[in-house]
């Protein structure tokens, strides 16, 4: 079967990649664009590892169709950073321990970045309830909602 | 917030350190919030060949036949292993410490003995493909009767789940088909209790559940040596049983890990870099073997589960005179770690109490279950569970508070435990004391007043004047192996196809012990010697195997017990 070209916005910079028929977004971005980031960890939308932005919404790459992103933006936790500069969500989430073996880490910080685009200054239920669809296995979910509070407070600040 | 009771820990506590007590960035975690950190498979090679197994679907059945003709021809299938590919298709994880025998094949050949166990790898070019061609492997099963409850496996007559354990229980140090502890006598002291409480636990098995499901990716390297990435928790634990299995030397294997997502004990088997760097020698192309989630679960060894009988000999004042227990851990089809487990649990015994007589056979069971290995605490969280559940029955039982009733059994420093060690910055009593604060609940008090750094020590520190022992459960004839032992008789075998023949009596064992080195000495002439006795052979057993030639002293190791160096 023919590849499938699929131009999309990635992290900002347009991207041309081929997908596989049937591939998913997951191993499309992974071995196909090399961004390592997401992560693979059921492959049945249950662990939000993969969890990525398309269009500014959260979407499990695992159960996303790789060509369905072609002319959309997608961003995902390697394009976080500005240049050196890290996110304030990075910061926060090094300077509140948020991350024990990090894997659940970059699928945590988009769907906290989702929630701080559209909300400021949200609640702890809020925070609660943006990452509940990312598992923590080392079940450092307090050091996370601490963060993700920490750095909406810091942005408010600034 | 953390209180530190520097009164409890003055002597074991600098106050000049630099680190604790003080905020720190874990060293890692940049990588972790930039997703540069590179787990095994962060590492992308061209050409990458994907690894899919063919798993029993039954939890015990012989193999007449497998025939991969049919997935061998699918497009896109590089090449399918089976277990007469693996050089040497036998092993037991711990042999790497000379302790057990090699008891599992990589890849099932004759039988399989848990519900998901391998018997042939297809490599292809992509995982899709890999697992149409799973699914075209044809085996002839002949299915057998299968047992899933340990004391169920240990009657006479139940199914052999593993042939080198025909009892279905893993042999101690090639004397006893269990871990024995004793201390006192518990039989004369019940006689004496008031109250005699018995109980039965059972947990569960429990899958650690990494969010990064196990796997290594294998490639070919300069030079005829191989490069594995893995997720492994023991990297060079991996690479000991990749060189034993694979038969090469360690230094043509290149392990890279260390960045583990998540491993809670369960990233140690050592499975995946071997099948891995296999198919990497026999297809000289990079290859990549992981487990999906439901692998993962279904067929990632968990936290064995347990069962314990204890039985407590109580005065009317809530004392504990004397503990009794009996456990069995269910190690699954295969022995990994439970064998070990049962050793670190046993030292545990009875909890963190001084209990002047204790008592406990424990018994690692084979069953159809999937094989068992570390998690967290492995071999101390089940009975944990089981002694404190049983403290609130003995606190039912004589009409007492339960925290009341532990401050009165609690090990205090100075006090002698079980396992023939002083106990030493004992906390419990504190820890007791807190916990009624900050519950609300108001102790007696005397609990209120205790101390883990009073009233331990002197007649608390001494050993029971006489300790009852017995020889139940002596097996003779058996030779436990010997893969690490220089001039070993297991590590000479490329391919070991014969289970070694032992007996089990089934009374006492009787007859005269041989000569035997001494146990490490105890301080206290009157008092028992620090190990049980060892069990002699009956008369006429062979001696040759446990008395050929060893060089070096001999040492204690509480895994492999009396041994030469």
């Amino acid at each position: 079967m023919a590849k499938i070209p699929v131009v999309f916005i990635h992290n900002g910079s347009e991207r041309a990649s081929f997908a596989d028929p049937g591939q998913n977004l997951l191993e499309f971005l992974r071995r196909g664009v090399g961004d390592l980031s997401p992560k693979y960890g059921c492959g049945q939308g249950t662990c939000g590892a993969c969890t990525v932005l398309i269009d500014g919404e959260t979407h499990l790459a695992c159960l996303t169709l790789a060509e369905s992103v072609a002319g959309r933006r997608v961003d995902t936790a390697a394009g976080l950073a500005t240049g050196a500069t890290l996110h304030a969500l990075q910061e926060a989430f090094m300077g509140c321990f948020a991350a024990q073996c990090g894997y659940c880490t970059p699928g945590m910080l988009i769907s906290a970045k989702a929630l701080l685009d559209r909300n400021s200054a949200p609640s702890r239920e809020d925070v609660v309830e943006a990452i509940s669809g990312n598992v923590c296995r080392c079940t450092g979910y307090e050091p996370i909602i601490e963060a993700v509070l920490t750095a909406a407070r810091g942005r408010a600040r600034s | 917030m953390i209180e530190f009771r520097k009164e409890l820990f003055a002597n074991e506590r600098n106050d000049n350190l630099n680190e604790i007590g003080k905020p720190t960035r874990r060293q890692d975690i940049l990588g972790h919030v930039t997703g540069r950190s590179p787990y095994f498979d962060d590492h992308l090679f061209d050409g990458l060949l994907h690894i899919r197994c063919v798993r029993s679907p039954h939890h015990h059945a012989r193999i007449r036949r497998i025939d991969v003709a049919e997935a061998q021809a699918m497009p896109g299938v590089v090449r399918v292993l089976v277990g007469r590919d693996v050089p040497r298709n036998l092993n037991t994880l711990l042999s790497l410490l000379d302790f057990g025998i090699d008891d599992e094949p990589l890849l099932a050949e004759t039988k399989v003995a848990y519900k998901g166990e391998p018997v042939a790898a297809v490599i292809a070019e992509s995982e899709a493909k890999a697992l149409a061609a799973v699914a075209r492997v044809r085996v002839d099963w002949d299915v057998r009767p299968h047992v899933l409850d340990v004391e169920e496996a240990i009657k006479p007559g139940a199914p052999v789940v593993c042939e080198v354990y025909p009892t279905n229980k893993f042999i101690y140090h090639g004397k006893y088909d269990h871990q024995k502890l004793r201390f006192g006598d518990v039989e004369a002291a019940f006689a004496s209790a008031d109250h005699i409480v018995e109980g039965r636990y059972q947990m569960s098995p429990i899958e650690q559940a990494p969010i990064e499901t196990c796997g290594a990716i294998a490639a070919p390297e300069i030079n005829d040596r191989y490069v594995c990435y893995t997720s492994t928790q023991a990297l060079f634990f991996s690479l000991g049983t990749a060189a034993k299995v694979l038969t090469v030397p360690s230094n043509r294997l290149h392990f890279v890990g260390g960045t583990v997502g998540g491993g809670f004990g369960g990233k140690v088997d050592s499975v995946h870099e071997p099948i891995a760097i296999l198919g990497a020698m026999l297809t000289g192309r990079p290859c990549k073997f992981a487990w999906d989630r439901e692998e993962e679960m279904q067929v990632g060894a968990p936290r064995g589960a347990e069962r314990w009988y204890i039985k407590d000999g109580v005065a009317r004042d809530g004392r504990i005179l004397a503990r009794k227990f009996t456990g069995y851990f269910d190690s699954g089809a295969y022995t990994r770690l439970s064998s070990y487990a049962i050793i670190k649990g046993v030292g545990h015994l009875p909890g963190p109490y001084t209990i002047p007589n204790v008592h406990a056979d424990v018994y690692c069971v084979y069953t159809n279950r999937t094989p068992a290995t570390a998690m967290r605490g492995f071999g101390i969280t089940g009975v944990d569970f089981a002694i404190e559940a049983h403290m609130d029955k003995v606190a039912e039982a004589v009409g007492m508070n339960p925290i009341d009733l532990r401050i009165l059994n609690a090990y205090r420093d100075g006090d002698m435990k079980a396992h023939r060690r002083e106990a030493k910055n004992t906390a419990l009593i504190e820890c007791c004391q807190v916990v009624a604060e900050k519950a609300g609940i108001a102790l007696q008090p005397g609990s209120r007043a205790a101390s883990s750094l009073r009233d331990g020590g002197g007649e608390r520190g001494r050993l029971p004047p006489r300790t009852a022992l017995d020889q139940h459960g002596t097996v003779t004839g058996i030779d436990t192996g010997g893969y690490a032992r220089k001039g070993g008789s297991a590590g000479a075998t490329s391919k070991p196809t014969t289970a070694p023949a032992f007996q089990m009596p089934t009374s006492a064992g009787a007859g005269r012990a041989p000569s035997r080195p001494a146990a490490p000495a105890s301080s206290t002439p009157s008092s028992q010697p620090a190990a049980p006795p060892s069990p002699p052979p009956p008369p006429g057993a062979p001696a040759a195997k446990t008395d050929r030639p060893r060089q070096g002293a001999m040492r204690f190791s509480s895994i492999s017990g009396l041994r030469r160096r």
